[in-house]
């Protein structure tokens, strides 16, 4: 023990780290903050530095070539002993991140955290959100199969949308004029060397400033932030009632951390890691890219934006959302803290909540793409065929053939992005649904030039029969006056 | 030593210090950011695209859309398969062509045509488009891009070299039709 103790003191004579270790580790909290409440943001960290050493490992192996780095993954996942082990901790390493930062960031606004004095540690944050969403797009890419290929195309496609200098970024992104190795070799350099560097010097100013400035205090209901009051109300507040960071606050980070580690390795451990998918040939053209889980919101909000509005929306949509994230602490800077008396903070968070996960759990199903197969695969309900005439019946074969059920579901099997089709007789009279074939609209193609008159009767023939057997189809009443047939002719 | 506008010699020198290390900079972010710019100073002045062959005009028959693929001009040794792209081709006519990237208008995944129903349609936002490219339905402001073409020797070539955007489009020259015997 004598030895251990001489050798500490040699090295603190010469750092002279041990005071304001000391002085940083038993600073002053207040007494309620020493809450599960504050741990996100600790979390939060303790998987950054998941992410980097479980990064490092996989830099030992991975080939950051376009020509290699998909066979490179498969040698992670099959060739290198626990190599799928650590890409499954990288790959759910992720996604507890930008888990973490989100609650964290939600808790942070509900506790009204960003009102003065820490307008910069949120503006920091805001910062921090942003380069782990970066951390999380380029690390998609580098996963290079036919998601993070054509992932690439849908951000260029987005990028040349910029007036003016669009096609100028698209190259600067792509390195090149198309998804190449230039383009997977700076995403590299991105995701390896300046997103990282810019996340850790953000994390430092960020926690300098939470110990500077000290913790956020537990907001009352009642007890308003003033500039000129607060510094003052603060200091006493941890000063007379606070308690040593160290041991009492502490804790219950550690075991979170310990706990969010250990949920990261059980997911790592029960679902694998993610891909790659296909490999990254842009010649095999049967795939549907899908984006990782924290930006499928986006892919069904770019299926829903209307064409004419979605370029001014693209573009100038995120400035505006960081715009707001920023000026926040600047139009609110004082007041209330308490989400008790902040009902349109709590609205705000639940409406942005319920949007995305609204936008997520969507995307998970992609309504709005046709299901490319469905014509080949799914076949027409037998009852849907039993007892019909053989043009009906021939109007199903037109109906599979030409692909309608991509679209249009029967029985709830084929596509979604047109309506369902089993009651379609009782909506649309026979007049109604030849229009709608042969000349389309409300986002339906034309069929007129592809269907001929005989198929386009047997198809009309067919959708007539569409209807539950206990109600009629829908019919025009005009024509059966025009035609002198039907019971409305006889009606007084 | 204190000269008359109160600055010292030490100061002074600080001074030129810093003015110094700002013109070496300067310096040496010319040829830095010229770097950076690279893919779009040096590259670009002698364009991406050059004409390019698909193959002979029987792998394409009249009335019939199939799929091509060719290498791109610009290429790295470490490219991979990423330097191949594929493209629909359309034969009107024998006379006529059609050369359709494989890019959807809306966010560049990749279409598919579908022969029964004459319509291309994309996987990811559900964008559709007729046999001649112009849009069907769906997100896409616009139709399929179309590469230049021309034939020569029995082949059919395209102009081809950059992934079309909606910000770019292939060649301005798109849809019109060179032909040389």
């Amino acid at each position: 023990m004598r030895l251990i103790q001489k050798v500490g003191e040699w090295f603190e004579l010469r750092l002279q780290l041990g005071t304001p270790i000391r002085d940083t580790a038993e600073h002053p909290v207040p007494r309620e903050t020493a809450s599960w409440f504050y741990v996100f943001g600790s979390a939060a960290l303790t998987v950054f530095m998941l992410q980097i050493v479980t990064g490092i490992l996989l830099a030992l192996i991975y080939v950051p070539s376009a020509g290699e780095a998909w066979n490179s993954l498969q040698t992670l996942n099959h060739g290198i002993s626990l190599g799928w082990f650590i890409r499954a901790l990288h790959g759910w390493g992720s996604n507890f991140m930008v888990a973490i930062v989100l609650i964290h960031m939600m808790q942070v606004f509900l506790f009204g955290a960003y009102k003065f004095p820490r307008e910069l540690t949120w503006i920091v944050g805001v910062l921090l959100l942003l380069v782990t969403l970066g951390m999380a797009f380029t690390g998609q890419v580098l996963r290079f199969d036919q998601d993070a290929y054509w992932g690439l195309g849908i951000g260029a496609s987005i990028a040349s949308r910029v007036p003016v200098i669009g096609p100028w970024v698209v190259n600067l992104m792509l390195g090149g004029p198309i998804i190449a190795g230039a383009t997977l070799s700076r995403f590299f350099a991105l995701h390896v060397f300046v997103v990282p560097g810019l996340l850790i010097a953000f994390v430092g100013v960020h926690l300098l400033m939470v110990l500077k400035l000290g913790i956020n205090e537990w907001p009352m209901p009642g007890r308003i932030v003033r500039r000129a009051t607060y510094l003052q109300e603060y200091h006493e507040l941890t000063h007379k009632d606070g308690v040593p960071f160290v041991p009492n606050a502490v804790w219950k980070d550690i075991l979170f951390s310990a706990f969010i580690l250990l949920a990261i390795a059980a997911c790592a451990v029960y679902f694998g890691p993610f891909g790659p998918s296909g490999q990254p040939d842009p010649t095999i053209i049967q795939t549907a890219p899908r984006p990782d889980f924290f930006f499928l919101w986006l892919y069904a909000l770019l299926s829903f934006l209307p064409p004419s509005s979605e370029t001014p929306i693209l573009l100038i949509g995120p400035a505006i959302a960081l715009l707001v994230l920023v000026a926040l602490p600047f139009v609110a800077g004082e007041g209330e803290k308490s989400w008790k008396r902040r009902p349109i903070a709590v609205l705000s968070v639940l409406l942005i909540a319920v949007a995305l996960g609204t936008f997520t759990r969507l995307a998970q199903h992609a309504p709005w793409s046709p299901v490319m197969d469905a014509w080949s695969s799914q076949p027409i309900p037998s009852e849907y065929l039993q007892g019909r005439t053989a043009l009906q019946r021939r109007g199903a074969l037109v109906f599979q053939a030409k692909q309608c059920h991509n679209c249009h579901s029967l029985d709830d099997k084929g596509g979604q992005r047109g309506p369902a089709l089993d009651s379609v007789a009782l909506r649309m009279t026979q007049d109604q649904l030849v229009r709608q074939v042969i000349q389309g609209g409300g986002n339906m193609p034309a069929y007129g030039k592809n269907l001929s008159p005989a198929e386009t009767t047997a198809l009309v023939a067919f959708l007539d029969t569409l209807h539950p057997a206990n109600q009629a189809p829908a019919r025009d009443a005009s024509r059966a006056v025009a035609l002198g047939t039907g019971e409305t002719a006889t009606r007084p | 030593m204190i000269a008359d506008n109160g600055m010292s010699r030490r100061t002074m020198l600080v001074k030129l210090g810093f003015l110094l290390n700002g013109i070496v900079g300067v310096f040496l972010a010319v040829p830095i950011v010229r770097y950076l710019l690279s893919p779009v100073i040096r590259e670009r002045k002698t364009g991406f695209e050059s004409w390019l062959s698909l193959g002979g005009l029987e792998q394409f028959p009249a009335g019939q859309t199939r799929l091509a693929t060719y290498h791109n001009p610009v290429v790295n040794a470490w490219d991979g398969q990423t330097g191949d792209v594929a493209c629909w081709v359309r034969n009107v006519d024998d006379q006529n062509f059609q050369v359709f990237a494989i890019n959807c208008a809306h966010l560049g995944c990749p279409v598919r045509w579908f022969p029964q129903s004459n319509l291309f349609m994309c996987p990811c936002h559900g964008g559709a488009y007729y046999q001649d490219g112009s849009r069907a339905s769906g997100p896409p402001e616009r139709g399929l891009f179309q590469y230049a073409y021309k034939i020569a020797n029995g082949a059919l070539l395209i102009k081809a070299g950059e992934m079309p955007t909606p910000g770019q489009p292939v060649a301005e020259t798109a849809g019109t039709r060179t032909t040389c015997a």
